[in-house]
């Protein structure tokens, strides 16, 4: 394995900024729902704007929004420029470009097998085969795959200057950075092999094997027959599958790519990220920074502001018939109910905002660099949006 | 529409991040409370049902964490060994080497054999009515239609052979929405609300099994009505800084602006909400569980989200 780059940050590095500018490959992974893609998106951004160069932001399934406000709607597995008319909105003149695409899983299958099959014939039979469409489609381990295949083939490319990948939600935390050892594996199997056998050669009794005799009685001759079938078309790739995926693994853990662990300060995200974030360290790859989304902001922290909230909802007859008089407003009753709810609402949120601010605290981490994005209070729905939470990854 | 209490069988789903486990552990918790002999099944294992009913580490044997209310699991490899052990009369224990490693491969390379054994197990346990509700930690909204249709898939693939002929009494109880249902969890929040409306569409087209109902987590309230909020407008204003921080004795401006915050927060989420109600048909009930102010985890929470959802669902 290729010598890891040591976990002390040197001089320079300790921000998104800097970690974005020395790397080649970022890849955004976390929990589901903790605003991964948006982060992935809008820490490209930064980068093409202030950084320069060609940075790619490999997306796999972005809100409608973020999507239009990149420019992708409707558009598939190749790059698209986003063009500077939506820096522009956001008031940005970019330094470098921002290329987007989205990962179309089925689309990024078939091209692959384009790529391996030996023949034409082997091509257009593995491509229509019922088994293969299923694996492509639905089969949960190709998505984690396929996109770091994809990864891969964009960089070997030579085109960009970074791309920021963002990682499909998957069951398991770890499974897309298994995966291209996972399918090697699978397609190395002596399992495998085993059971093709009786398939390839007429001369041995699929009834004298016990085995064949359980596999039988489960799934029924026929499937185990398309199963064999299917292997036995995809034999003729095995060699530049296996290769593939060892050169994938190899990619991700050089020393030009990172990871960014995202999540927010909800205890069950949090505790998922963590576990990500031991086992990209456990891999020996490089976990270049954590970033926490949605965080409160500081000022609902404030112990001054928590003696107000008290007094508001605690003294609000009196303080209603005080100000009644500033307010205009004769019905003191009304001010007393939006008193009593402006200080119970700023405890509420304190209690939130304390106990996120104690897990930040207690977070266990190696990364370079610890990034909290404040909660906004809107969506991000335009390439504003998207700078402006770019600039909160930069710490502005 | 049949309570979702009243079903023998309830899919609980949701896009990532939204409280499913929560959702799910608090409709078994609270089903439990109201006499039904539940069991909580988590099929992605990843133990949040254990930390959230702070019991111990659950397995694929069902263990009684409260009274009334047993938790799982799910090991497609274990229920394949159950399975093999109650249909073939196989003597798995001597040959499971060599069955797992062939079960390893079968179930990567044949998409919903491993989906076909997690809802086989559910619906043996609702066969054998040793429940009278099982509650499904399902998983996440990408993948639970590959679940809920599985017997179907697995009809069109394997045209013969024991699993064929143990598809349709699956499909039989799925297909029953006296018996069976999927729920969904969301959040008032763009992405999840647009992961929900897909869903509902998909789990119609795409599958046999009854949408129960569509529950909204982490409703933030509404802190002012439409006069309030001239007043609260009016408590910001210029005019009345001096004074409010004469009274309040500090400076007020954190606390208007986090309600400022709060006002605002609410109003994106009624956005979506308002799309999402729109979208879904509106014979599908909607339940509301509010934003937890808290900061604790684990049982008390579940508590206080099932006080939550026995509201909603009137009780």
């Amino acid at each position: 394995m290729t010598p890891r780059r040591a976990q002390v940050a040197p001089a320079g590095l300790g921000s998104l900024d800097g970690l974005l500018a020395s790397r080649e490959i970022i890849v955004a992974c976390g929990p589901g729902g903790v605003g991964k893609t948006t982060t992935a998106a809008a820490a490209a951004a930064m980068a093409a704007a202030r950084g320069g160069g060609k940075v790619l932001v490999l997306t796999i399934d972005p809100a409608r929004r973020l999507a239009d406000a990149l420019g992708l709607d409707g558009i598939g597995n190749t790059e698209r420029r986003v063009p500077n008319e939506a820096f522009a909105s956001a008031g940005v003149t970019p330094r470098g470009e921002l290329y987007a695409a989205m990962l179309d899983t089925k689309e990024s299958w078939d091209a692959l097998i384009r790529h391996h099959a030996p023949d034409d014939r082997t091509r257009d039979e593995i491509l229509a085969n019922p088994l293969y469409r299923n694996i492509s489609g639905r089969f949960v381990q190709s998505h984690d795959y396929i996109a770091m295949e994809r990864l891969f083939e964009i960089h070997s490319e030579g085109l960009y200057d970074l791309i920021v990948v963002d990682t499909p939600p998957t069951r398991n935390a770890l499974d897309f950075l298994d995966a291209p050892e996972r399918m090697a594996e699978f397609f190395s199997s002596r399992l495998l092999r085993w059971l093709i056998v009786p398939y390839r050669s007429r001369l041995v009794n699929l009834a004298s094997r016990p085995f064949y005799q359980v596999a039988d009685r489960i799934l029924g001759t026929q499937f185990l027959a398309d199963i064999a079938e299917f292997f036995i078309l995809f034999q003729s790739m095995y060699d530049g599958f296996i290769e593939r995926a060892r050169a994938v693994q190899r990619l991700l853990a050089d020393r030009r790519t990172s990871f960014i662990v995202v999540s927010t300060l909800e205890t069950v995200p949090l505790r998922e990220a963590e576990y990500f974030a031991q086992a990209i360290t456990e891999r020996k790859l490089h976990l270049g920074a954590i970033v926490l989304n949605k965080v409160l902001p500081d000022y609902l922290r404030d112990p001054k502001g928590a003696v107000v909230a008290e007094r508001l909802r605690d003294r609000a007859e009196e303080i209603a018939v005080a100000i009644a008089p500033r307010l205009e407003v004769a019905d003191t009753a009304q001010i007393r109910r939006v008193l009593v709810e402006v200080g119970q609402n700023y405890m509420d949120y304190r209690l939130v905002a304390q106990s996120e601010a104690e897990k930040r605290a207690e977070l266990s981490t190696a990364a370079e660099t610890l990034v909290s994005v404040p909660y906004f209070d809107t969506d991000v729905h335009d390439f504003a949006g998207l700078m402006r939470l770019g600039a909160g990854l930069w710490g502005e | 529409m049949v309570g979702l209490l009243d079903r023998r069988l309830v899919f609980v789903t949701g896009k990532g991040g939204v409280g499913k486990t929560t959702v799910a552990a608090a409709l078994a918790l609270f089903a439990s409370e109201h006499g039904r002999r539940t069991l909580l099944c988590e099929v992605d294992a990843k133990g949040d049902v254990a930390s959230f009913l702070e019991t111990g580490p659950t397995a694929f044997t069902a263990s009684e964490a409260m009274p009334g209310l047993w938790a799982m699991s799910m090991d497609t490899e274990a229920s394949l060994r159950e399975y093999l052990r109650l249909n073939l009369r196989i003597p798995v224990v001597g040959r499971i080497g060599p069955l797992a490693r062939a079960f390893d491969f079968v179930a990567t390379a044949a998409p919903g054999v491993r989906e076909i054994l997690t809802v086989g197990k559910l619906c043996y346990e609702v066969r054998e009515r040793h429940y009278d509700l099982v509650v499904v930690d399902a998983p996440a909204t990408g993948h639970i239609i590959g679940q809920l249709a599985a017997p179907q898939a697995i009809n069109e693939l394997v045209k013969v052979g024991l699993i064929r002929s143990q598809t349709d009494w699956m499909l039989d109880i799925l297909s029953d929405p006296q018996q069976t249902a999927v729920a969904i969890v969301t959040t008032p929040e763009e992405m999840p609300v647009n992961e929900t409306i897909e869903l509902v569409d998909r789990i119609k087209k795409e599958t046999t099994v009854e949408l129960a109902s569509v529950i909204v987590n982490r409703v933030l309230p509404e802190l002012f009505g439409r006069s309030e909020e001239e007043v609260f407008d009016r408590l910001c204003g210029d005019d009345a800084t001096e004074e409010l921080t004469r009274l309040a004795g500090e400076d007020p401006a954190p606390v208007l602006t986090a309600a400022r915050l709060a006002v605002t927060l609410r109003r994106t989420n009624a956005g979506h909400l308002e799309h999402l109600r729109s979208a879904v048909d509106p014979t599908v009930p909607m339940l509301y569980l509010p934003f937890l102010f808290a900061r604790f985890h684990g049982l008390r929470s579940i508590r206080q989200v099932a006080r939550s959802l026995g509201e909603e669902l009137g009780f």
